[in-house]
């Protein structure tokens, strides 16, 4: 039998603010255990919690960026339960009144698109982080964390397999960074994800028994978890199992996911509005206001891509992924505008060498010590045969690692291309003089020997001649 | 040289403190007027004026106080924690302002006050009368003591409550019970018991209490004194342990109604630590004080005046009316006709409001930690141990009307209740200013008297619970006294952040009266 995925995504996103959600500590990560810490987001009898508007905000901004309604009155709630990282006993949540509902988001499934729906967003607190390690039998608990603003993003059960929820989840992370709201590093956990899955035959209409999934924190194990998970449902329902409602911990090192709690074990959260808090309204003006600021986001600046630089479809997906990166291409190719095509040919090298450069690095473009107006003095001196495309590939590395103009390394390492005909043609007299033999067998017609001698002639000019020059006196010495 | 007006005023004062009849010889060798004048005996406002008349200093105030305190104070058992040392500095720092000219006006500089242990207080323990907070030591102050201080207020210690705040009679404290100074056998009321006593019994000028559901009117009733639960969002609650967070409003607790004035001028107004602080304007309370209150309509709830209720109480409260009637006040009948609920409604939202607030008690940063195998085992420990009987009852009950499955059927429930409780206040307003009605249905009972009888207990406060709910301003005022002289009290209720015209209506029936000024014989 064929079996259909149901998939639905909750991802919580860590905000980019300042400070927490309901005090004024910082959120500044890897700092000292308990150095980020105050009375109130340590829950001290009697303190308070207020609300930091700028969380609100981001909130707002997401919510109007994946088309959703945003609520004009919504309140927060609490969510009991114990846990020594839980410094209340109860996380400051929003229950029945979300800020954000009913939106959606686009992704591209077999070269279409298609709508993932987007149940809600909502606001919340982070928890703190238990540590158990060191000395003695005793667990430590670091509440730096604690108070964090989140937003909990809640999709719809539209997504039907692994492939669509990582494109979900890159496309929930493109609009994120674009929004400035969220760093999106699922690996440093300011972007988590728990999955909702359930198969069914494909044609049935009711869902299957669901499964919720954590512990999921990298691109690549979203579709990992996804497949075994589904896998391993369709396998229990084969063999006339029955597949139960519980929550399972995704295992990278195994590579399975395994049982953690059933329905039966689930706690009872005991949700109800938090009397320290007024509801949160949020005036048309304001929202106007918050509308009038959305930058451009991922889908718009990808067409425009398209129409305006003439790019490929794949060109365009890849640089408005992230939006540092979107904004370093068009910076550049706003300074190169010598030739027709300089955007693709921008876009080749940002994708190609810039990328790989930063992927070894592990460094986000952020801290790419090339400015974009380098690439294009660069693109413009290979345009008026300063310099080869060979020597550049060298001149762009040395630029990324120093930040220097492409002028000064030029200078610096004497990689002047050689456009002199007549020095040039000292070194391709020099050449066929040394190579009787090819020489020979070239007249004879072994065409491709020209390969040969050009490659001589770059080799004693290390590799500053001009190719173009070196071929031209090649073909009329030997001829 | 003392002016004629200052002098005018030290006469006054002293014909209401002398004890010593002049020409006594003294046994002592002070002076014959430091035994005269009982300091501790004083309003805010006459300490002030003989402060700004430089008649006193405040070591004299602060030391009078200590000495009552010395006196009475083993009796009383008002307080849990006593701040002597912290209180002669405090005292010290305020003379030397005093004495440079020219220095910062603060409004009761160097005035010695207590504060319910239930308000953090910096440096000073801050216990809710539970072991679970047993020696904790805020780190921080509350809105309200930081407001009391910035006007230069001497902190003479924190008084007992009901643990948390949660109860009627200061029995449910985890340390001590507090005796009520008129009778002390007697309980004083609660939860402010040890802050309504200490007033009473002189051991400070003037309290700060807080009120869930009756816990500074009742105690204020019973002890014979004035006290204030302000408009919810009226007094930030910043530092204030919660125990019912959309209930929960501090108030002063004074020997007079203009004292209690001078205190709402103080802690009331807007402040960004707490949400639920209303950001309006405020008034000088002390300004209406003295305008007529002829014409004034005032309600009388008929609900309010029921069966069962103490024949004598009920006799006090109804002369009381008359001469709010003789004063030129005009009375009409209303109705709220959802009181029948309001108990019930209560106990459904208080508890599931304190049984989240509490759960921060679980051992781990703070307080109390019992020992356990495991964390769960760390957890049942600590809080078994740690909380008193009725606060966990309160948790139980909590917990359940939250639990899924009965949280439509219980505490959605008494939020809709609630809704037509303000309602019937709203309507009850549209025909009168002030509502009057009395603030306890009996006068002080007996230590022990109910406490098997949680039920018992909690009807205590049921002519004080409707106006937590509806949120609006009330206050207790003394308006009589049973035959086992035992005060009663009288509760004037007011339209939302309309502390005003109660506190005028309970000024004009104060300076018609004298029962404010009777005190206990200790």
């Amino acid at each position: 039998m064929k079996y259909e995925a149901i998939i639905g995504l909750e991802v919580h996103a860590q905000m980019l603010t300042e400070t927490k959600i309901f005090c004024g500590c910082s959120t500044r990560f890897g700092s000292e255990p308990n150095t980020q810490t105050c009375p109130v987001c340590i829950g001290m009898p009697g303190v308070l919690p207020v609300l930091n508007k700028k969380a609100l905000e981001f909130s707002i901004k997401t919510g109007l960026a994946m088309n959703c309604r945003i609520s004009p009155s919504s309140r927060f709630a609490r969510k009991n339960y114990f846990y020594p990282d839980l410094p209340k006993g109860y996380q400051i949540s929003q229950y029945e009144l979300p800020i954000c509902e009913h939106g959606y988001i686009e992704i591209v499934v077999d070269g279409a698109m298609k709508k993932i729906g987007i149940t809600r967003i909502h606001m919340e607190e982070d928890a703190g982080k238990n540590i158990h390690e060191g000395e003695g039998n005793y667990s430590f608990v670091d509440l730096n964390r604690t108070g964090v603003p989140l937003m909990e993003i809640v999709s719809d059960p539209d997504i039907r397999s692994p492939g669509e929820a990582v494109a979900y989840m890159k496309k929930l992370r493109a609009i994120l960074k674009s929004l400035d709201v969220c760093d999106g590093n699922m690996e440093e956990g300011s972007l988590r994800c728990d999955a909702n899955v359930s198969v069914r035959p494909a044609g049935q209409d009711d869902f299957g028994v669901k499964v919720e999934i954590k512990n999921i924190n990298s691109f690549r194990f979203v579709e990992k978890a996804l497949e075994y998970e589904i896998k391993r449902q369709v396998k229990v329902l084969e063999e006339g199992g029955k597949i139960i409602q519980e929550t399972r911990l995704w295992d990278a090192s195994t590579g399975t996911t395994q049982s953690m709690r059933t329905k039966e074990e689930a706690h009872d959260y005991r949700y109800f509005p938090d009397p320290d808090l007024v509801p949160i309204m949020v005036d048309q003006k304001w929202l106007d206001e918050i509308r009038e600021s959305l930058p451009e986001l991922p889908d718009a600046k990808r067409d425009r891509f398209i129409s305006e630089y003439g790019l490929p479809e794949y060109d365009a997906d890849l640089l408005v992924s992230e939006r540092a990166l979107a904004d370093w291409f068009e910076e550049a190719t706003a300074s190169y505008t010598l030739s027709f095509s300089g955007p693709k040919v921008v876009s080749n090298w940002v994708k190609g060498e810039l990328t790989r450069l930063l992927n070894e690095d592990n460094r986000s473009i952020e801290g790419c010590p090339m400015k974009p107006q380098q690439l294009a003095d660069m693109l413009t001196l290979m345009d008026k045969g300063t310099i080869s495309g060979k020597i550049a590939k060298t001149v762009f590395e040395e630029m990324y690692k120093t930040g220097k103009d492409a002028e000064v390394i030029i200078k610096e390492k004497g990689l002047v291309q050689i456009s002199d005909t007549g020095e040039i043609e000292k070194m391709v007299d020099e050449v066929i003089t040394k190579s009787p033999d090819e020489v020979e067998r070239f007249k004879a017609g072994e065409q491709k020997l020209l390969g040969f001698f050009v490659g001589q002639v770059m080799k004693a000019t290390k590799g500053k001649a001009n190719p173009q020059i070196v071929n031209e006196l090649l073909r009329k010495k030997l001829s | 040289m003392i002016s004629l007006v200052t002098r005018a005023i030290l006469q006054k004062i002293r014909r209401k403190c002398i004890i010593n009849k002049p020409g006594k010889p003294q046994e002592s060798g002070k002076e014959p007027w430091e035994d005269m004048l009982e300091l501790y005996k004083l309003t805010i406002s006459e300490i002030r004026d003989l402060l700004d008349k430089k008649e006193v200093s405040i070591r004299e105030v602060i030391e009078s106080i200590f000495e009552r305190i010395d006196a009475v104070e083993e009796k009383v058992k008002a307080f849990v924690t006593i701040a002597k040392d912290k209180a002669f500095e405090m005292a010290e720092r305020m003379q030397k302002e005093i004495d440079l000219p020219g220095t910062k006006n603060r409004s009761i500089r160097g005035v010695p006050l207590a504060v319910k242990d239930n308000m953090c207080t910096k440096g000073i323990y801050t216990m809710c009368s539970s072991k679970i907070l047993h020696n904790f030591m805020p780190p921080y102050e509350s809105t309200v003591t930081s407001r009391l201080l910035d006007q230069g207020y001497v902190l003479v210690g924190k008084t007992n409550l009901d643990e948390f705040a949660m109860g009627s009679s200061t029995e449910n404290s985890g340390f001590f019970t507090t005796k009520n100074p008129w009778d002390f056998g007697r309980i004083p009321g609660g939860s402010s018991g040890g802050s309504a006593a200490a007033v009473a019994a002189d051991e400070c000028i003037a309290a700060l209490g807080s009120d869930t559901g009756g816990s500074i009117r009742q105690p204020a009733a019973l002890c014979g004194v004035v006290g204030l639960k302000p408009t919810y969002g009226r007094v930030s609650r910043y530092g204030l342990v919660a125990f019912a967070s959309s209930l929960d409003q501090i108030g002063p607790l004074t020997k007079n109604v203009m004292d209690s004035a001078i205190l709402m001028n103080i802690i009331a107004g807007h402040d960004p630590l707490d949400s639920t602080s209303a950001p309006l304007p405020l008034p000088d309370f002390t300004a209406v004080l003295n305008r007529d209150v002829k014409g004034m309509k005032v309600g009388i709830p008929r609900e309010y005046f029921i069966e069962g209720m103490n024949a004598e109480v009920l006799a006090a409260v109804r002369e009381a009316i008359r001469q709010l009637e003789s004063l030129g006040a005009v009375t009409v009948e209303v109705s709220l006709p959802h009181t029948g609920y309001a108990v019930a409604t209560y106990y459904v939202l208080a508890t599931s409001e304190a049984s989240s607030n509490l759960a921060r008690y679980d051992g781990v940063k703070y307080g109390f930690r019992a020992k356990g195998k495991d964390l769960m085992d760390m957890y049942v420990n600590t809080r078994a141990q740690g909380f008193g009987a009725e606060v966990k009852r309160r948790i139980m009950l909590g917990t359940y009307a939250l639990s899924s499955g009965y949280y439509e059927a219980y505490y959605k429930k008494a939020q809709q209740v609630r809704t037509l409780i303000k309602k019937d206040f709203e309507d009850a307003f549209n025909k009168a200013d002030v509502l009057v009605t009395p603030t306890s249905p009996t006068a002080a009972f007996k230590t022990g008297e109910k406490t098997d009888d949680p039920l018992q207990m909690y009807l205590s406060d049921i002519f004080t619970i409707s106006v937590n709910l509806a949120g609006v301003p009330a206050i207790s005022i003394p308006c009589g006294f049973t035959s086992d002289n035992l005060p009663v009290g009288l509760q004037l209720i007011g339209k939302h952040f309309d502390e005003e015209s109660v506190l005028q209506v309970a000024y004009a029936y104060e300076q018609s009266t004298d029962w404010h000024k009777r005190r206990p014989d200790l």
